[in-house]
């Protein structure tokens, strides 16, 4: 299906926007190109096979990590273990674990010798997730793939057991998504917990084991329907790169990427952030996962009328983090959502607007678009209409992951049966306006057309001072979801490197190989 | 009693109203009609059918009817119910106070405190633990406020120190003991699995360890807090949902002022 164009916009403005957007996210890679961090490290620990705990229950690349020196580079340190010793990596960390192994008092031998090993190493670790990457392909072939909206749920129960019920459940009843919801509090801690976990609070926490099983568990019921569930969870927090790589190695199929989130909403350094951002959306990008850009999480703290032109500045800003992290325009799952005042009059042709400007802006990606959650309360009658108010403008606008709104919002994380009700009300509205999007054209001058020019222009504008004073100066002034921020604050400053001469992450070359695709 | 009822009463519709034995209001005075949904972790059999109606009748229902019943997964059923309610409460001894709050507002709160304490107030507050909810802390703290109502920031015999969100409590404690704060706010917004609970119930032990916890006044709140789990956890006082700082404010200046005359 062809989509229209129908808000009219100035294509040279969009343009004039993008090539600012471009200036901003290059200059911040120069800064990037840099560093490295010590979550990074710890994922070139696990992409060349380090995972377990030690006795006291420590995660290996953790342990490996503390024993080198960070600016040198895990790859390094590792590579030259492995020809002094002659063991893998796996071996390596698990010495290191019982004290019978200290990194640094190896002689460090030939660099290039080193390189050369650990390039091998690191082809072989691509290769798996290459391998995941192409299962995932092959089955969405054999099944087919749904046109129009995907249906998106969370879970969230705390155990993965019982999520994997509640998953089960949204998948019958039509779910085409499933996101594990990650725990409060696992952004803020510097290592990935290991194993099944079934203490989570507000989610559940995001560990390899807990990937595989959730993963598992879809595929199987995936091939009862004769469908494949997507899974997704989250990058971010201090361990972004480290997750995304859990992800490829179990196959996850979208993630939560933002370059902003984890500064604005969980105070996590700005530079940590921004270094880990790159090289996490590195490894979604060679895995063929689909990023999800966190924009509408602004609009939470914020109002949605005013601020709407910060969301499209960030998502034009994302978008070029992304290019440069190699993530190809059809895997932007970028963000937005449907977060106004119910009070306001036309508010419906506002959030219209907004919604078309993503569509139209960013006619590849597979929007990502996000059900109204603030303006929810403990009426959740009236809830249902809001989220059925929220479903018809994805139908409208041709958005393609639907993140479906819960009635009982305000209250608690979703029951069973409160994503059922989600599920058949959406499949309800789909189906009636299954063509509604190319019926409908809007007044050239109209409402809608003005908003979204005015909204472009404003977020035009701001890309220019940003562009002046860059993405730093930005966030410290609260531009973005009203929220102050300083270079030096924040968690997790601590775990940032300088990349020393000698410093290799033989994996970003493997994985920026395959270009843009 | 409202208007309409007592004019119901007046020309004898009413004559079975009453506040000694009040029930739900379906379309008829002490109809007892209420609608409930639940899910029960059944096949959508007949079991499961009788499962609904015999809770619905333990949950003091009769002519129980369900409406709807869908499956939600192989083992679970969704069930929509309506019946009568054959409990009724007797509220006659309970006195009505409006839900508009009779608090001060900000004039009068700095100009009781002028009057009473005659120095500014500290005020320390957080959102604490792993919670990274904001949104209600400064609607009662920060100078913009809520709905239109300034927050504690705004107020010139008040002085406010938020210090934002995922404090450790013994961060929080701490700042407490240094800047002598009269009054700690504590916001919580997640509850699930119980969370705001130990995090609440920890902050408490905190302060009683430090000897601290009588010299100030201890308040939480979030869209979950209600007054009853404040004072359970052994705070002076909980806020939920659509409080205003004059809200808060007018019950911590009464209560300092109440705790220096006690002195
Ligand atoms: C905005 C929002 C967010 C934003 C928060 C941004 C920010 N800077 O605060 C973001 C996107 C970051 C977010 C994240 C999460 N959220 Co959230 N979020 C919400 C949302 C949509 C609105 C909350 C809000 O701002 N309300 C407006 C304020 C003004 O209301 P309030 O907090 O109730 O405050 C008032 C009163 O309660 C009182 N009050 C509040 N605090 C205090 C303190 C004192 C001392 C006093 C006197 C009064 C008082 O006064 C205020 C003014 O009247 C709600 C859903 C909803 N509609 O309620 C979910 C919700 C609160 N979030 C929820 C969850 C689970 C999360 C996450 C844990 C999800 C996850 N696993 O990642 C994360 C948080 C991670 C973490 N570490 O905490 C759940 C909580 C469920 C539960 N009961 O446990 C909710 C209910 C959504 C849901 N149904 O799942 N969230």
């Amino acid at each position: 299906m062809k989509r229209q164009n129908k808000l009219n916009l100035d294509v040279s403005l969009i343009k004039q926007a993008r090539a600012k957007a471009r200036i901003i996210a290059h200059d911040m890679q120069e800064f990037i190109n840099q560093y490295t961090t010590t979550t990074i490290e710890r994922t070139i620990c696990r992409l060349l096979g380090i995972d377990g705990v030690s006795k006291e229950g420590i995660p290996l690349p953790n342990i490996v990590v503390s024993n080198i020196e960070v600016d040198i580079g895990a790859a390094v340190f590792l590579g030259n273990a492995i020809i002094q010793t002659g063991f893998n990596p796996q071996e390596i960390a698990e010495k290191i674990a019982q004290k019978k192994l200290d990194l640094k008092k190896l002689p460090m031998g030939d660099i290039n010798g080193i390189k050369k090993t650990i390039i091998s190493l690191a082809n072989e670790g691509a290769e798996k997730i290459r391998a995941n990457r192409e299962i995932r392909t092959k089955l969405i072939q054999t099944y087919g793939d749904k046109e129009g909206p995907l249906l998106y749920v969370i879970v969230a129960t705390g155990n993965i057991y019982e999520d994997i019920i509640q998953a089960n459940s949204a998948a019958r009843k039509g779910a085409d998504i499933i996101a594990v919801i990650r725990s409060t509090g696992q952004s803020l801690m510097d290592y990935v917990p290991y194993g099944a976990t079934t203490q989570g609070f507000g989610g559940t926490y995001a560990t390899q084991e807990n990937f595989r099983l959730m993963r598992k568990a879809l595929d199987e019921v995936g091939g009862e329907l004769g469908k494949y569930i997507r899974l997704c969870n989250y990058c971010s927090g201090l361990c972004m790169p480290e997750i995304a790589a859990m992800g490829a190695l179990e196959r996850l199929d979208v993630m939560l990427n933002d370059a902003l989130y984890g500064i604005l909403f969980r105070d996590i350094n700005m530079q940590r952030t921004i270094i880990d951002q790159h090289f996490s959306r590195m490894i979604n990008g060679y895995s063929g996962v689909i990023i999800n850009t966190g924009e509408d999480n602004y609009i939470k703290t914020v109002d949605a009328v005013e601020q709407g032109f910060t969301v499209l500045t960030s998502q034009l800003m994302n978008e070029q983090f992304a290019l440069l992290a190699g993530i190809p325009e059809e895997q932007m799952g970028i963000g937005h959502a449907f977060e106004m005042d119910p009070s306001i009059r036309n508010g419906f042709l506002y959030e219209l607007a907004q919604a078309q400007l993503s569509r139209e802006i960013f006619p590849n990606a597979p929007l990502k678009y996000m059900p109204p959650t603030r303006y929810m309360t403990g009426d959740i009658f009236m809830g249902c209409v809001q989220n059925a108010l929220f479903n018809i403008i994805t139908k409208l606008t041709d958005q393609r992951i639907c993140l479906l709104g819960m009635l009982t919002e305000a209250i608690h994380t979703p029951f069973m049966s409160d994503r059922a009700i989600a599920i058949d009300i959406a499949q309800y509205i789909f189906n009636n306006l299954h063509s509604i999007s190319e019926e409908l054209s809007f007044k050239p001058d109209g409402i809608i057309n003005q908003r979204a020019t005015q909204t472009l222009q404003k977020a035009d504008e701001l890309l220019s001072i940003i562009k002046e004073q860059g993405l730093f100066q930005t966030l410290e002034n609260g531009t973005f979801a009203g929220i102050k921020r300083s270079k030096n604050g924040g968690k997790g400053l601590e775990g940032v490197y300088r990349k020393g001469n000698i410093y290799l992450n033989p994996f970003i070359e493997i994985f920026m190989e395959r270009g843009v695709a | 009693m409202g208007k309409h009822i007592r004019k119901m009463k007046e020309i004898g519709f009413f004559g079975k109203f009453d506040l000694k034995r009040i029930k739900p209001y379906g379309d008829s005075i002490n109809d007892g009609k209420i609608q409930i949904s639940f899910t029960l972790p059944l096949p959508n059999t007949n079991r499961a059918t009788i499962a609904a109606k015999r809770l619905s009748k333990k949950m003091g229902l009769k002519d129980i009817d369900i409406v709807f019943q869908k499956s939600l997964e192989s083992d679970f059923t969704f069930f929509i119910v309506y019946g009568v309610l054959v409990h009724s409460v007797d509220v006659s001894k309970v006195a009505m106070v409006s839900h508009q709050s009779k608090s001060m507002n900000m004039e009068e709160i700095d100009e009781f405190i002028r009057e009473h304490l005659r120095r500014k107030v500290i005020v320390l507050g957080a959102t604490t633990g792993t919670d990274s909810h904001t949104v209600g802390i400064d609607a009662i703290m920060s100078m913009k406020g809520y709905h239109g109502h300034h927050g504690l920031e705004r107020y010139e015999m008040i002085e406010t120190y938020n210090l934002g969100s995922q404090v450790l409590n013994e961060e929080f404690v701490r700042k407490a003991i240094n800047l002598n704060a009269d009054v700690l706010l504590v916001s919580q917004t997640v509850t699930q699995k119980g969370v705001h609970v130990k995090n609440l119930s920890n902050l408490v032990e905190l302060l009683e360890a430090e000897g601290i916890r009588d010299k100030v006044v201890l308040i939480c709140g979030g869209a979950r807090i209600s007054k009853e789990l404040a004072k359970e956890l052994g705070y002076d006082a909980g806020f939920g949902s659509n409080t205003v700082a004059e809200d808060v404010a007018t019950f911590f200046v009464k209560e300092l002022v109440q705790r220096e005359k006690m002195d």
